[in-house]
């Protein structure tokens, strides 16, 4: 019996675990979180800085289904029935759209692969530029005679 | 090496002309309309769902077409109106008297104006629908394809449909009598 009642406690304990899991894993949908997300479709800017009649109807469609206990996904997806793809600020991940991300990506790389041929070039020219000038240096190195006259020179300017 | 970038750079100037080519109202039925053709009709046979005026919980509840879909396909072999409007519009509000009316003359001759409706939320247009008594049948043009199809992008913007399901003439704005008087003459002159 005592051990039937320990096994009762452990699944009560083990299913309000799950379901406490199950729930923070859920987090209830927030208005501000949405408007973020959401752009008011006769003004075109994002919700949470839209100020007119058709935002404060948007809201109260989120409102509705914040109320409804819906999560952020179920209530873009509502939205989207209502107003189109074009109701989501960021756009969708697939079709033409995906381009939005990979673009940038594609840019970011070929210039990621660019800058990795051209800076040992630039490097290398750098390097022989240098080499180059210290030669001429070699060569137009003063005799003594001319040295004394520019410390003269240089002393008779100080003076 | 030069090849490879100025090829990257071409290909991105390439993807940002096609970006705003289709996101960009097309002009084409305008064009073909003004030079006399009667382009088709886009997007005819595109299942849209039903707007139903009726109160919610009364004759006619929304819930019971809930699901129901209707196309502008079903209206062919009739003169249509074709009226793109959205609750928020308000000069979508300031025709819909000349529209009704429009409806009484086009019936008697088995003609319709039909409203769709994009960039709405079911509910607010059904309290459009109910405000302004309309009586003629709404579709809920839900994704915008069927409007951008038509190079809608501001509302009000109506279309003469001919009997054969082509494009007879375009209004991008406010309608005019006039224009719903094409209309009409195009339904009586064949009935």
């Amino acid at each position: 019996m005592r051990a039937l009642a320990a096994l009762a406690t452990l699944t009560a304990t083990g299913a309000i675990g799950v379901s406490a899991a199950t729930y923070a894993a859920t987090p209830r949908a927030s208005l501000p979180t949405i408007e973020r997300r959401v752009m008011c479709v006769t003004c075109k800017i994002p919700l949470n800085v839209a100020e007119s009649t058709q935002a404060d109807r948007e809201r109260a469609f989120v409102r509705g289904l914040i109320a409804d206990g819906d999560s952020e996904a179920q209530i873009e997806r509502a939205l989207v029935s209502q107003y189109g793809p074009s109701v989501l600020a960021l756009p969708s991940a697939h079709g033409f759209d995906l381009s939005a991300y990979l673009a940038p990506l594609v840019a970011m790389l070929a210039l990621a692969a660019t800058l990795a041929l051209l800076l040992p070039r630039w490097r290398r020219h750098a390097r022989a530029q240098a080499a180059g000038r210290s030669a001429a240096d070699a060569t137009s190195t003063l005799t003594p005679a001319d040295r004394a006259r520019l410390e003269a020179d240089l002393a008779r300017f100080d003076g | 090496m030069p090849i490879l970038v100025s090829l990257a750079g071409a290909c991105l100037i390439g993807l940002l002309i096609y970006g705003v080519s289709t996101r960009s109202a097309s002009r084409t039925l305008d064009e073909a309309v003004a030079q006399g053709m009667h382009p088709a009709a886009p997007q005819a046979k595109r299942a849209l769902p039903v707007l139903a005026a009726a109160p919610r919980g009364g004759a006619g509840d929304p819930s019971a077409t809930a699901g129901a879909t209707g196309s502008l396909a079903a209206y062919r072999g009739r003169v249509v109106v074709l009226n793109f409007w959205a609750s928020w519009c308000e000069a979508c509000r300031a025709e819909t008297a000349l529209l009704e009316r429009a409806q009484g003359r086009l019936a008697q001759h088995g003609g319709t104006v039909l409203g769709v409706t994009y960039l709405d939320a079911s509910d607010d247009s059904q309290g459009f629908l109910r405000e302004h008594r309309i009586t003629y049948p709404n579709l809920h043009d839900t994704t915008g394809e069927f409007a951008r199809a038509y190079g809608t992008d501001q509302l009000p913007e109506s279309f003469v449909i001919d009997r054969s399901g082509d494009v007879a003439a375009i209004s991008r704005g406010e309608i005019d009598q006039a224009f719903l008087d094409r209309a009409a003459k195009l339904a009586e002159g064949a009935s």
